[in-house]
């Protein structure tokens, strides 16, 4: 008879109150970490072990034919020393510094000028955001190769006004700003994110601010912009980690080389150069360490000043 | 809150003021501009894609000359020549792309869903944990892990083979999905859980009976996303698979490019947009899900 009563079986009409939350604790351990088993798997396998390998190689010189040979902070040195590499930290944060900004005021214009009811939203939000779908594939880089080609798109359209075009991609002065412009043109799927964000704005608000007389910039600037910086916030953090790692673009257009004279060696091309091509494998994993330690100091940044710009409402 | 805005809409037209009479044409031009402006922008934005599809059918020398989208011959002659250019039919690397998509659909669904359950339901010590972890990876950008990545998958000879392309998918590394499926399980209420649990169900039967089903939406929203990613991405195959039998699209048009001069334009476009057609295809079916799976995550 006793041994029944430690289980709670429920027996006619007595329902047991839900087990609270504290007593279950104990007993799930064991059944979480079965479901648990591949994202565990993953994390030792994928993730965590190869992100220790990684710090481990880039303190030696592999070349994957004999055996890693430790070199203390050679790497580092090097690649202080590396004309191409310097170059591509340039290119790589000329490319994240501009092309973010320039992306999030499209993606959040954009938003604001379709928020409120505007007839045939689903249209507009669908016609911006599929370039975001498309952007990062292949197909795309090859469109933009020819647009900004000697014969393409652009100088033929320059040509139809009598303006004589450029060389935009074998100009080392114009090269990087075509992958830019190409990334802008991804704006829509922060522009959604933006939308959901606008949504969550009370309607009272603007309607106070309407009655006191507020124009349509005003409105904008002391109603919308405050509140809506823990989405712009978000999406700054999302696509700065995304623009740092480029490479797709680059390495279509560029034909894999990062020129006209370095000016598209973004940072992934260049680290997938030394680690794919040459087999530099100490030396690329020492540049990826480096790229994860400028990311981790980006998005740093950001948290650390946020308490100056992000506003959280009264929470 | 939709309900409030269309309140607020209604509201203005329903019941117009002197002032409103007066300043109703105003109003509308102001529509008028504003959707004329948008209009505009639309064009541009979607510009160069009619001209790609444009110029896909465009006989060779007349791409290089003509920005219009109204095209004066039209021919087929680019789609036969693009099938056949490379070592296999283009029919073969769209079957590899499928095959790799296929399968890392089935990883994410199956891994990410029962980390998200775990993570979200069940009560243990680590959970917090294992959150933070599910989050900074998020972060970490993939050219840290890939380089050990990739001397371990060729010291166990998987180079030119899928594995390294789908094992990852099916340990739970893609964090944007178990963020995604987390954030759907915690809107369920947990007195379905509780009810199920009160019957007798194990926490798998809760699982499989209760969670999975209602959570439909979000494992569409992981499966299209996936398909999408896994059809664009690049870096990963261009690494691992060597072999032009193994190519998958992205890379076989990277091979086109290094294949056909500038007068293959016409060739490369067509394609390119064989290569867009199935994500026009999944953009179109699941638009809803997309847009609720960006909104919700923050997914790209």
């Amino acid at each position: 008879m006793s041994t029944v009563t430690d289980r709670p079986v429920p027996a006619g009409g007595q329902l047991p109150p839900p087990a609270p939350a504290r007593r279950r604790r104990r007993s799930q351990a064991g059944i979480a970490h079965v479901f648990l088993t591949p994202f565990l798997l993953g994390l030792v396998l994928i993730t965590a072990g190869p992100l220790l390998a990684s710090l481990y190689l880039a303190f030696t010189d592999y070349d994957m034919l004999s055996a890693p040979s430790f070199v203390g902070i050679e790497n580092f040195e090097r690649m202080f020393a590396d004309q191409n590499w310097r170059a591509s930290v340039s290119v790589t944060l000329r490319y994240v510094v501009i092309s973010v900004p320039l992306q999030l005021a499209f993606a959040l214009l954009l938003a604001a000028g379709l928020d409120k009811g505007i007839r045939g939203l689903s249209f507009y939000r669908s016609a911006f955001y599929l370039p975001s779908l498309l952007g990062s594939s292949v197909a795309i880089a090859i469109l933009w190769r020819q647009i900004f080609g000697d014969s393409g798109l652009i100088n033929q359209a320059l040509a139809l006004i009598g303006i004589e075009g450029s060389s935009w991609l074998q100009n080392p002065d114009t090269a990087l700003s075509t992958l830019i412009v190409l990334n802008v043109w991804t704006f829509g799927s922060p522009m959604v994110i933006f939308l959901a964000g606008l949504r969550q704005i009370p309607e009272e608000l603007y309607e106070a601010a309407r009655v006191d007389g507020a124009g349509k910039i005003r409105e904008f600037r002391s109603i919308t912009m405050p509140l809506i910086t823990p989405i712009i916030f978000f999406n700054l953090i999302l696509q700065t980690i995304g623009s740092f790692q480029a490479f797709t673009q680059a390495h279509i257009i560029s034909g894999g080389l990062g020129g006209p004279l370095n000016s598209t060696l973004f940072y992934t091309l260049y680290l997938y150069r030394q680690a794919f091509v040459n087999y530099n494998m100490g030396y690329a994993a020492a540049m990826a360490w480096v790229l994860l330690v400028v990311i981790a100091v980006f998005t740093a940044v950001y948290f650390l000043t946020s308490k100056y710009w992000v506003h959280y409402g009264d929470e | 809150m939709a309900a409030l805005l269309t309140a607020a809409r209604g509201g203005g037209a329903a019941a117009p003021s002197a002032l409103d009479a007066r300043r109703r044409p105003r109003r509308r031009l102001r529509r008028l501009l504003r959707h004329l402006f948008l209009l505009v922008f639309v064009l541009l934005m979607v510009y160069p894609l009619l001209w790609m599809v444009v110029s896909s059918f465009k006989p060779g020398e007349l791409v290089l000359t003509q920005p219009g989208i109204v095209p004066e011959a039209v021919t087929l002659e680019n789609y036969r020549f693009g099938w056949n250019a490379l070592n296999e039919p283009f029919t073969h690397y769209l079957i590899n792309s499928f095959l790799v998509a296929f399968g890392a659909i089935l990883g994410n669904l199956f891994s990410c869903s029962l980390t998200a359950y775990a993570l979200a339901r069940l009560e243990f010590r680590a959970r917090k944990a294992y959150f933070a972890i599910v989050l900074g990876s998020v972060m970490l950008p993939m050219h840290a892990l890939v380089i050990p990545q990739y001397i371990a998958f060729s010291e166990l000879g998987f180079v030119n083979t899928y594995v390294p392309l789908l094992l990852p998918k099916f340990l739970a590394t893609d964090a944007f999905f178990i963020f995604l499926l987390m954030q759907f399980i915690r809107t369920l209420p947990r007195e379905l859980d509780q009810a199920a649990m009160i019957d007798g169900a194990s926490p798998f039967r809760i699982f499989w009976s209760v969670i999975l089903p209602l959570l439909q939406p979000a494992l569409v929203t992981t499966a299209v996303f996936t398909f999408i990613w896994t059809w664009n991405d690049y870096f990963t195959p261009l690494i691992y698979l060597t072999q032009s039998e193994m190519y998958t699209v992205s890379v076989a048009l990277k091979s086109l490019v290094d294949v056909q001069t500038s007068s293959g334009t016409g060739i490369l476009f067509a394609m390119s947009l064989i290569s867009l057609v199935p994500i026009f295809i999944f953009f179109i079916t699941a638009q809803k899900y997309l847009v609720q799976g960006i909104a919700t995550t923050g997914l790209k």
